[in-house]
């Protein structure tokens, strides 16, 4: 197991009251695979994912435990998690040009990974990072490697961030929406040159993403998140043959597919109607209940993760959801 | 009245770059001989990737900006030719919806002064029949009609893209451009908007054209599409057609490259050249896995009848693979679905 996460629970100080982002989450990782976190904004993933990185503001609180092979990191201090980082763990971000620094060319930023972590000289990083970035894809590297992060285009960065987040060959690789600023076709390159580099190398990959075609296309296992808490937790290909919590179902007809729905055109999509709850002041019980057309006065204490099978965990008292369909 | 209400034709945009010292330095070809008509009543989806010129052309077609060449006609009429005071009473019939609602809605408005304002401007309702009006609107919408008196941040993206569409809708346009309206959106809140696009389109006979990158949402409210790249259509014909039997390299790259289909190698390779100096020939050649020799010196012309394409290739490319429907949850995740109806009214 390279990620263990149990009873993970982040909670930030704010102006108007404790906000918890994130609430009793578990799941874990093996090495070679990939687990997608899955979920719209505000539901807690890409906190999760700062979590694991030791990137929280000084305002959140963390508790629970997040192990990596085995050992605790959360309760180290934020020197050794920042020596852990890069080594053993790393990190590609959506807007590879707010995470590159401008003023330096792509080969150095590669480089100084190299120099900080494996204490290697000047020249020998810098030759190790052109190596990297034709690793990672980039034409004509040598000359790539001389640029500034604006002379290169938005599928270019974000290969040197994947080259930058592998350059000591983590064990856990962290990518958190790497392709929504990504044009569609940039999109599959990137997604095909990360699961080939996870095959390679061996590292864990979790993938957080808006996107459930992206989950089906490249997952293993998925977990769900609404309003801070796990709603699902199925591997993937279970999740998209039988979907265990209304928000799934509701989420997987909510995209139009191009190959047309069974409706037709303009036929009415699945829409989940209102808003995700405020999480200053969350909806008591299930959080989605607000919104579920399944809810009922038992919605009001919260359901938890439960198995319905073995690898598949819903937090639904409707589950499973044949039930409903039976009444 | 079979004469379309929009037709473009061989319509040329380039924005010069110029630099520090202001001398000339070449220009963004981003719009580059364009020729659509919109049939009235109907969707019109123009796609494409970031920097195809398809934002570019939205806003020509609606004379916001000037081309440099060609022609816009809205009901048979030239835009180009009209005096500035002419084309201002023709803005009522034309309505542009935003990708970002939090930028399109003023702060320091109500979101009934922000809808009532095209009414004013336009002349629209008699004075003191603008409340009725602005109400009526904001159910159209699926708000409350109390939502008039409260200010845009009291509002979600979503709700606040349904204020953008009930203040596009103020003035009874006959033509809306919706330039990535649901971009913004999270997905289950994209559905909502999605199905109240479909519903106005529908009961208020709208003709719309669709600028967008969803490639999903174009399949489900188009009649047609064209698909933009480097500047110029390269394919154009009925939405459905276009989906399944796609006849551009370009537009097959595309379809493959959407997500949740099972295809996990890239369909093409490298990124979209700059359009300050696009290729010579055909401007896909870069990338496209099927080019010869001629398409890198001719540019091809779009040619065909009602589904026409710009390939030199078009006749010879072996047939695109078919566009399974992959729906692992089957019929019971149809069922299940079947309960997500919208009931009408939104919070």
């Amino acid at each position: 197991m390279v990620l263990d996460i149990r009873g993970l629970a982040v909670t930030f100080r704010t102006d108007r009251g404790p906000l918890r982002a994130v609430d009793d989450l578990s799941f874990s990782v093996e090495a070679g695979r990939t687990l997608a976190v899955v979920g719209e904004s505000g539901c807690g993933k890409s906190v999760t994912a700062l979590a694991i990185m030791g990137l929280l503001p000084p305002n959140a609180r963390l508790s629970g435990s997040i192990r990596l092979h085995g050992r605790e990191m959360s309760t180290l201090n934020p020197a050794e998690w920042r020596r852990r980082r890069g080594r053993e763990l790393a990190m590609v971000f959506q807007e590879p040009m707010t995470s590159l620094n401008p003023a330096f060319t792509a080969g150095e930023q590669v480089a100084e990974v190299l120099r900080l972590h494996e204490r290697l000289g000047e020249r020998a990083a810098f030759d190790r990072a052109v190596a990297l970035l034709d690793r990672v894809r980039i034409p004509d590297a040598a000359r790539r490697a001389r640029q500034y992060p604006h002379q290169l285009s938005g599928g270019m960065r974000q290969r040197v961030m994947i080259a930058m987040a592998l350059a000591c060959k983590p064990r856990l690789l962290i990518a958190d929406e790497p392709t929504t600023a990504l044009d569609v076709t940039v999109q599959a390159q990137i997604l095909a040159l990360l699961d080939e580099l996870k095959r390679e190398t061996g590292t864990a990959v979790v993938l957080i993403t808006h996107d459930l075609g992206i989950v089906a296309d490249h997952a293993d296992d998925v977990v769900v998140m609404y309003a801070g808490r796990a709603a699902e937790r199925a591997p993937a290909a279970r999740l998209f043959a039988r979907p265990e919590h209304p928000y799934t179902v509701g989420l997987l007809g909510a995209a139009p597919r191009i190959e047309g729905g069974p409706g037709g055109r303009m036929s009415r999509l699945a829409s989940i109607e209102g808003t995700v709850p405020d999480l200053l002041h969350p909806p008591e019980g299930c959080r989605f209940a607000p919104r579920c057309p399944f809810h009922g006065t038992d919605c009001t204490r919260q359901p938890p993760l439960a198995e319905i099978e073995p690898g598949h965990a819903t937090a639904c008292w409707r589950a499973p959801l044949d039930q409903v369909l039976a009444a | 009245m079979n004469e379309p209400l929009l037709e473009l034709r061989d319509l040329r945009k380039h924005f010069p770059l110029r630099d520090a010292l202001g001398r000339a330095r070449g220009a963004v070809r981003a719009v580059d001989g364009v020729s659509l008509a919109v049939a009235r009543g109907t969707v019109l989806a123009i796609v494409g990737e970031s920097g195809c010129g398809k934002s570019t052309l939205g806003r020509l077609a609606l004379r916001l900006i000037e081309p440099d060449a060609g022609s816009v006609r809205f009901d048979g009429e030239d835009l180009r030719a009209l005096s500035p005071a002419a084309l201002r009473a023709r803005r009522r019939d034309m309505q542009l919806i935003f990708q970002d609602p939090f930028a399109s809605l003023d702060p320091r408005m109500t979101v009934g002064a922000a809808i009532a304002e095209p009414l004013r401007l336009h002349r629209i309702v008699p004075r003191g029949g603008e409340a009725s009006r602005v109400a009526e609107l904001l159910e159209r919408v699926g708000l409350r009609p109390e939502s008039a008196q409260r200010w845009p941040h009291e509002f979600s993206g979503g709700q606040r893209q349904r204020i953008a569409i009930a203040r596009a809708l103020a003035s009874g346009p006959r033509l809306v451009i919706g330039d990535e309206p649901i971009s913004a959106l999270d997905v289950s809140v994209q559905a909502q908007v999605v199905n109240l696009l479909a519903d106005l389109i529908r009961d208020l006979g709208l003709t719309f054209v669709l600028i967008s990158h969803d490639l999903g949402v174009v399949r489900h409210i188009a009649d047609r599409v064209a698909v933009m790249y480097l500047g110029s259509i390269v394919e154009e014909g009925a939405a459905a057609t276009v989906f399944a039997a796609p006849r551009h390299p370009y537009t097959r790259a595309l379809l493959a490259a959407v997500p949740g289909r099972g295809i996990k190698a890239p369909p093409i390779e490298g990124d979209v050249p700059s359009p300050i100096a696009p290729p010579a020939g055909c401007r896909f050649h870069t990338r496209c896995p099927h080019a010869e020799a001629l398409c890198r010196e001719q540019p091809p012309i779009l040619a065909g009848g009602d589904h026409r394409a710009a390939c030199h290739l078009q006749d010879r490319l072996p047939p695109a693979p078919p566009l399974q429907e992959a729906e692992p949850g089957g019929d019971r995740l149809r069922r299940l679905q079947a309960f997500f109806q919208p009931a009408g009214t939104e919070a």
